[in-house]
């Protein structure tokens, strides 16, 4: 490689930007701005039920839990789960409806990563509520050839 | 004192001291104890247990007849709660007529291309595993209870061999991780003692069942030694020494573990 | 055919609200995974989960990669009238199940 190559191609990497530092968060913010639109959630009524420290985290058990009534005029329309490290940031949306009778989703969840996820419940009224949790994911020792 | 009051004497003190051992007193832990409660509840609960789905399936093929003889499972063994039932905490045996032992799914091979004249199922099969796991969830909350006999004692002792060999690029042997610091962590988790209590178990890791000889060669590479072939007998008479370490032990198939 | 497992109660007193749970025997491969050459493993999961009682729907969940394989649901339903629950898998490569469960009300 010639001089002229090595200082033009130097050039490029200086000029070229710096990878944001939350990239993932942001896409998280982003897709809860999908949901939420220009509203703002309040912190409340929403309960994520996750264990704090998971021992693999292919199979994490997961239940979202919100206080409502449930009723023809008083329910709660949808839950919705987000997080900020795997490859993209939806977990599962649930709608829901007066003849629940309660408002609980249960299932498994893959986290890549330890991280942050987000429950976002939306009620009959319009309004949205948030919770979060942090999870710290462990990798159990001994695994296959290909990792 | 005579020697048949001594020997009297000596009798009635080991049946009490074996018998405290068993029930006040048991300190070796299945690796159910060494989870988190969310994993002991996915364990506990058939409908949550995805190793449920195996045995499920596993029930399935029990009763479809398979090869040239067009025969199932359910054709010569009946009802498999019935026929099954203790089965697998006795393995690995001898099959009749042959001179070394074999696992779980060595035998229901032996009986797919005996009886069924069938194909072998490859390890780690789909089938196979799920034929096992029905088989071995006929036994379940029944005590490890391994045979004995000359020849299967000289395969146990060359397991305990293996167990106690130090190998691979880390040096190290079975027992001095599940010996000697069974219940201290290993990166943010409790080595387990490793009994063989569950197989085939639902490894979170996999996302699937899986074989006691799988988890093995996991832990032959997490020690950087290389992977024994998947015939090889090693596996069966490490079986053998690891279901005499965990006699007595109850019996958990479909096992949850991370 | 799939393999199911579902827990529901066979009887149920009128507007007693109860558990549902289903769980299904699927990879759920994320299309993220590389496999064992190097290459990423095609996507292949159930995208809809739904719950009808009696043909109105009590449950719908739309899922991502980020759901666990075999993947395991749990909701409520208020028991209004006896009749049939219906649950519905459907998802990448045409995948379409459906389980079947009566309960009774009194």
């Amino acid at each position: 490689m010639d001089r002229r190559h090595f200082l033009v191609g130097t050039a490029a990497v200086i000029v070229l930007p710096l990878a944001p530092a939350s990239a993932t968060q942001e896409a998280m913010a982003e897709a809860i701005r999908k949901v939420v639109g220009t509203a703002t959630p309040t912190e409340g009524r929403v309960k994520l039920d996750v264990p704090p420290l998971v021992e693999n985290g292919n199979t994490v058990p997961l239940t979202v839990t919100v206080e409502s009534p449930m009723t023809a005029s008083d329910y709660v329309k949808a839950i919705h789960v987000f997080n900020e490290k795997n490859p993209q940031p939806n977990v599962l949306s649930a709608r829901l409806g007066p003849l629940n009778g309660k408002a609980v989703v249960g299932t498994r969840i893959k986290l890549g990563d330890s991280q942050r996820i987000v429950a976002i419940a939306e009620t009959s009224d319009g309004k949205f509520w948030i919770a979060g949790a942090d999870v710290i994911v462990t990798l159990a020792a001994c695994l296959e050839e290909s990792t | 004192m005579s020697a048949r009051t001594l020997c009297l004497g000596l009798m009635l003190v080991f049946a009490a001291s074996y018998a405290m051992a068993q029930v006040g007193g048991e300190k070796r832990r299945s690796g159910y104890q060494d989870m988190g409660e969310a994993l002991q509840k996915m364990q506990d609960d058939d409908t949550a247990n995805p190793g449920m789905l195996f045995v499920q399936l596993g029930g399935q093929l029990w009763a479809k007849p398979a090869g040239a003889e067009n025969k199932s499972c359910a054709d010569c063994h009946g009802a498999a709660a019935n026929s099954m039932k203790g089965v697998a905490t006795r393995y690995p045996a001898i099959p009749q007529g042959a001179d070394r032992p074999v696992d779980l799914e060595g035998r229901i091979n032996l009986c797919r291309t005996e009886h069924q004249k069938a194909d072998r199922l490859p390890p780690e099969n789909r089938d196979l595993l799920a034929l096992e796991a029905y088989v071995a969830h006929q036994s379940r909350g029944m005590p490890i209870a391994p045979p004995y006999g000359p020849v299967l004692d000289a395969f146990r002792a060359q397991g305990e061999g293996i167990y106690r060999r130090r190998q691979g690029q880390l040096n190290l042997s079975c027992a001095i991780c599940h010996d000697d610091n069974a219940g201290k962590k290993l990166a943010g988790i409790a080595i387990p003692e490793a009994h063989p209590t569950g197989y085939p178990i639902y490894r979170l890791e996999w996302q699937a069942l899986g074989s006691l000889k799988r988890r093995l060669r996991n832990c032959l590479v997490g020690i950087r030694a290389e992977a024994w072939p998947l015939d090889a007998p090693e596996y069966v008479a490490l079986e053998l020494y690891l279901m005499e370490r965990a006699k007595g032990l109850p019996l958990e198939t479909p096992a949850v573990r991370p | 055919m799939s393999n199911i497992l579902v827990n529901a109660p066979k009887t149920a007193k009128r507007g007693e609200v109860v558990e549902i749970k289903a769980l299904i025997m699927h990879p759920m491969e994320t299309g993220f995974r590389p496999g064992p050459n190097g290459r990423i493993i095609p996507r292949n999961i159930i995208e809809r989960f739904t719950a009808t009682w009696n043909g109105a729907e009590i449950f719908a969940m739309e899922m991502s990669p980020a759901i666990a394989a075999n993947p395991f649901v749990s909701f409520f339903a208020r028991a209004n009238e006896s009749g049939t629950v219906v649950l519905r898998w459907t998802g990448d490569e045409g995948f379409a199940v459906e389980e079947r469960v009566a309960i009774a009300v009194e």
